[in-house]
């Protein structure tokens, strides 16, 4: 595997459901994760972002930290997500935000500081999920490269707006 | 042989400067790099990374008609190639008060002492002529965190407020 970085068509295009919870799906999942978690920050990968334009995200804030103090960042460990579908959006932030597909870049993007949403797992069990804050943030940033968006699509001034945090 | 410059224009805010500067820059097949322009007070100020087939006086030559049409003040330095070089901030600080000298230079003083490290700021001056604010907005690298910085502006808050806050930086 290999990441994908913008200018590449594949990440502008949007993905195709998950139709088939079989062997071969779940084995590019845990090649996907392992992949994943070779990546420098490497807590959130798109399948799109590796050529694959089906809807398949994975998450992980487990162990991240925040700041200096090395803060814990609340999360629910390792979401596989397929056919994620957010359902509900509440509040908003502004929070910077980089890509493994767009190197050397940060921006200013924002996101609802809390979502409830569905998705299936590996066998195509459907669950419902309330995610906050930077994990929030995560999963919004993946569901957006399933439907062919970047962060870069979001962004907002660097000059305005950077203090409307709640 | 290609050289990058450091180009400052400064002029009189009007409308079509950066349209007229940027296609001179072009028709002489410069390739720009990264930029920042903004207009401060009433005139409009442009700082641009130029990469341009020729020397100095060549890059003079081709902004020429237009820095004098526009009455520009060109300034241009010899600079390394350096792009791809990005410092991610870690750290953002807003400043504001009542304006008097020697705020910028006693924040930013307190700022490098902590080992803050500023990658942008802006300024600018509000309220009225007879009591203008000063408010300011700094971000940067901060080697030491978010409590020693804030420790450092301490001092000056008899006579400003501020706000020190991190910036979460997600990859995605």
């Amino acid at each position: 595997m290999e990441i994908l970085t913008y200018p590449d068509a594949h990440l502008k295009q949007q993905c195709a459901p998950v139709e088939t919870f079989d062997n071969e799906l779940r084995q590019f999942v845990t090649e996907l994760e392992a992949f994943m978690r070779t990546q420098p920050g490497g807590i959130g990968i798109a399948a799109p972002q590796v050529g694959r334009a089906e809807r398949v995200c994975i998450i992980d804030l487990t162990g991240m930290t925040r700041g200096k103090k090395k803060r814990p960042v609340p999360n629910q460990g390792r979401l596989i997500l397929l056919n994620p579908e957010i359902t509900e959006w509440d509040g908003y932030e502004l929070g910077r935000e980089g890509c493994m597909s767009v190197p050397d870049y940060t921006g200013n993007v924002i996101r609802a500081t809390r979502i409830n949403f569905t998705a299936d797992d590996a066998f195509g069990k459907q669950h419902e999920y309330t995610s906050e804050g930077f994990e929030a943030r995560a999963i919004q940033h993946e569901v957006d490269h399933l439907d062919g968006l970047l962060f870069l699509d979001r962004l907002v001034s660097r000059r305005t707006d950077l203090f409307q945090r709640k | 042989m290609r050289n990058w410059y450091m180009m400052a224009l400064v002029g009189k805010d009007r409308p079509g400067i950066v349209a007229e500067v940027t296609e001179a820059l072009f028709a002489a097949g410069g390739v720009l790099g990264e930029a920042s322009m903004m207009r401060l007070g009433s005139n409009f100020t442009i700082m641009m990374m130029v990469e341009i087939e020729g020397d100095e006086k060549q890059l003079c030559e081709a902004l020429q008609p237009v820095t004098e049409r526009l009455e520009l003040h060109l300034h241009l330095d010899s600079i390394d190639p350096g792009l791809h070089q990005h410092q991610i901030p870690d750290l953002r600080v807003l400043v504001y008060g009542a304006d008097r000298p020697g705020i910028v230079a006693q924040v930013t003083g307190a700022l490098a002492e902590s080992g803050f490290d500023i990658t942008d700021l802006d300024s600018q001056v509000g309220g009225d002529s007879e009591k203008p604010i000063y408010v300011l907005m700094i971000e940067g690298v901060a080697s030491a965190g978010v409590e020693v910085t804030h420790q450092a502006l301490e001092p000056l808050s008899e006579s400003v407020d501020f706000r020190v806050e991190e910036i979460e930086t997600l990859i995605g």
